[in-house]
């Protein structure tokens, strides 16, 4: 397993050394953006470096989706976290997607899991965030 | 009256709901020719078509006008999400100050009876055999699901849960009670696409979209249309008694978007583009949140309608769950909130609605609402949000003449 080839969901999710999600912080006011920016939403100036995202953090929003659209498997919930003050967007898993277990200032730790292995052998890893 | 002030000579709305023998241009010229008809004008006397189409194909403005009456005015086709009709007005509302034209007409007009679930991207295509990134977040998947939802009624849900986690006291049955209370004064309005008074456990029980978001929670997808003819003092001057006394002032008109703040690219921010358009609007029109009698806004969503109390300043900061327990949006209460019933009764044909809710507040400062009037209403503010994000906040005042 350990040799296996993998690949991440998406590019800001970093898998090694171990899982961590990395995001472009403004080198002026130090906003962080998941994606590139030609310059900062916030102040316009043009630097980024990357940084890393704490690994845990709060509930700060949740919704329980119970109908989606084709093709999304229902029901999940959808989360805002507060990690260490960026907020991140992901789902909460790794336990019941129901108001009794998921409830707005839960602690959260990232976590990854497998979306499966595609033709050449390369596995794909997504992350949520799973009650710490 | 000041002869640069903006008043709205005429306005209508089509009845919301399914109109399956009807298209966008039907609906668009039924309520662009019934608000000619309210001011007492024509197509010949308009200098600019603003036209709010947001699901068609474009063209929108041009189609109309061959329903209508072509002049050979300008057309403006405005899109601009959930506030493409009060985008649509404010157009017109801005060729009219500059004083480039004395009339203008905005219209907002939309199809989407049976559009179903909106905003979901989904995962309808089966995952390639080969992991490949793509896009700006380098995805190998589709990531609506997978990376929290794109739904609306989850989107908006997690905008009411996040006010929850910053000032307490919301819960599932609060939201319900919101959505019991749109659903209650809908009864009164006959232009609603639904009519019907729910109970608390019918709205609990009803089918779960997105916690706690149920059904009759979230806005109906129907089909209409709505338009308005604005002018200016100075023209208006030189009308008739009659129309004089039905026009209604325009005392702001305010559109915005979203500033940056954190997360706001992870959670749309439909907070303080609302709370800058509001602040906005009130200066403008020498007014403050005490002084309306009736407020129409943008209850996309149960859970949406719980952060407009607060963001257009109705209760103090933090103070929209207190605000709703006191009773005050009800219709009988100190400041009452979408008497028509809200877009989760009334509907939402999505460019339509902009200028609809001005529809509705024009209907209660001229005293033509009927049985669900607002006894002596002078003062109301519009207000809608369109995700991306844009705000329109209106301000209307009963005319003095």
């Amino acid at each position: 397993m350990s040799t296996a080839q993998q690949i991440p969901l998406v590019s800001y999710l970093h898998l090694t050394p171990s899982p961590r999600l990395v995001a472009n912080e403004c080198t002026s006011c130090g906003a962080r953006f998941f994606d590139r920016r030609n310059a900062c939403a916030g102040c316009f100036q043009t630097e980024f470096r990357p940084v890393d995202i704490p690994t845990t953090g709060v509930l700060k929003a949740f919704t329980i989706v119970a109908f989606a659209a084709p093709g999304v498997p229902v029901p999940f919930v959808a989360g805002i976290v507060d990690c260490g003050g960026t907020s991140v967007r992901g789902n909460v898993i790794n336990t019941d997607p129901t108001p009794e277990k998921v409830s707005l200032g839960m602690k959260l730790r990232l976590a990854t899991y497998s979306l499966g292995t595609d033709d050449e052998g390369v596995e794909a890893i997504g992350f949520g965030f799973e009650p710490a | 009256m000041a002869t640069d002030d903006i008043y709205i000579l005429g306005i209508s709305m089509t009845k919301f709901g399914k109109h399956a023998d009807k298209d966008i241009v039907d609906l668009g010229a039924e309520a662009a020719m019934a608000a000619l008809r309210d001011g007492g004008v024509s197509m010949r006397d308009m200098g600019i078509l603003a036209a709010g189409n947001l699901m068609g194909a474009g063209g929108y403005g041009q189609q109309l006008q061959k329903q209508i009456g072509q002049t050979g005015i300008p057309v403006y086709n405005v899109s601009n999400a959930c506030a493409t009709g009060a985008t649509a007005l404010r157009t017109a509302i801005m060729a009219v100050k500059s004083g480039e034209v004395r009339m203008g007409l905005a219209v907002g007009a939309e199809k989407l009876a049976g559009a179903g679930l909106l905003g979901g991207g989904g995962q309808g295509k089966k995952d390639s055999n080969k992991w490949e990134p793509k896009g700006r977040y380098g995805a190998v998947a589709p990531t609506d699901g997978r990376i929290g939802t794109d739904t609306m009624p989850g989107t908006f849900a997690q905008v009411g849960m996040e006010y929850g986690h910053k000032y307490g006291g919301v819960s599932f049955e609060l939201f319900a009670r919101i959505s019991e209370k749109n659903h209650a004064h809908s009864t009164l309005n006959p232009m609603a696409a639904y009519q019907k008074r729910f109970t608390l456990e019918e709205i609990m029980g009803d089918m779960m979209i997105a916690y706690p978001n149920t059904r009759p929670m979230c806005s109906a997808n129907c089909d209409g249309a709505a338009a308005a003819v604005v002018t200016s003092g100075e023209v208006l001057k030189t009308l008739s008694a009659e129309q004089r006394r039905r026009a209604i002032k325009v005392s702001a008109s305010v559109l915005t978007t979203d500033p940056y703040q954190e997360a706001c690219q992870i959670l749309p921010d439909v907070n303080t583009l609302t709370r800058n358009a509001a602040t906005i609007a009130y200066e403008q029109a020498g007014v403050s949140p005490s002084d309306l009698d009736l407020v129409e806004l943008h209850d996309c969503f149960a859970t949406a309608e719980l952060v407009h109390y607060d963001n257009l300043m109705l209760c103090p900061e933090g103070g929209a769950v207190d605000f709703f327990m006191s009773g005050a949006p009800w219709r009988d209460g100190k400041t009452p909130v979408n008497v028509s019933g809200g877009l989760q009764s009334k509907g939402h044909p999505i460019s339509a609605t902009g200028i609809a809710n001005i529809w509705e507040i024009c209907h209660h400062l001229r005293g033509e609402a009927g049985d669900r009037q607002i006894k002596d209403a002078k003062v109301g503010l519009a207000h809608v949000i369109g995700l991306g994000s844009a705000c329109g906040v209106h301000i209307l005042e009963r005319s003095a003449a």
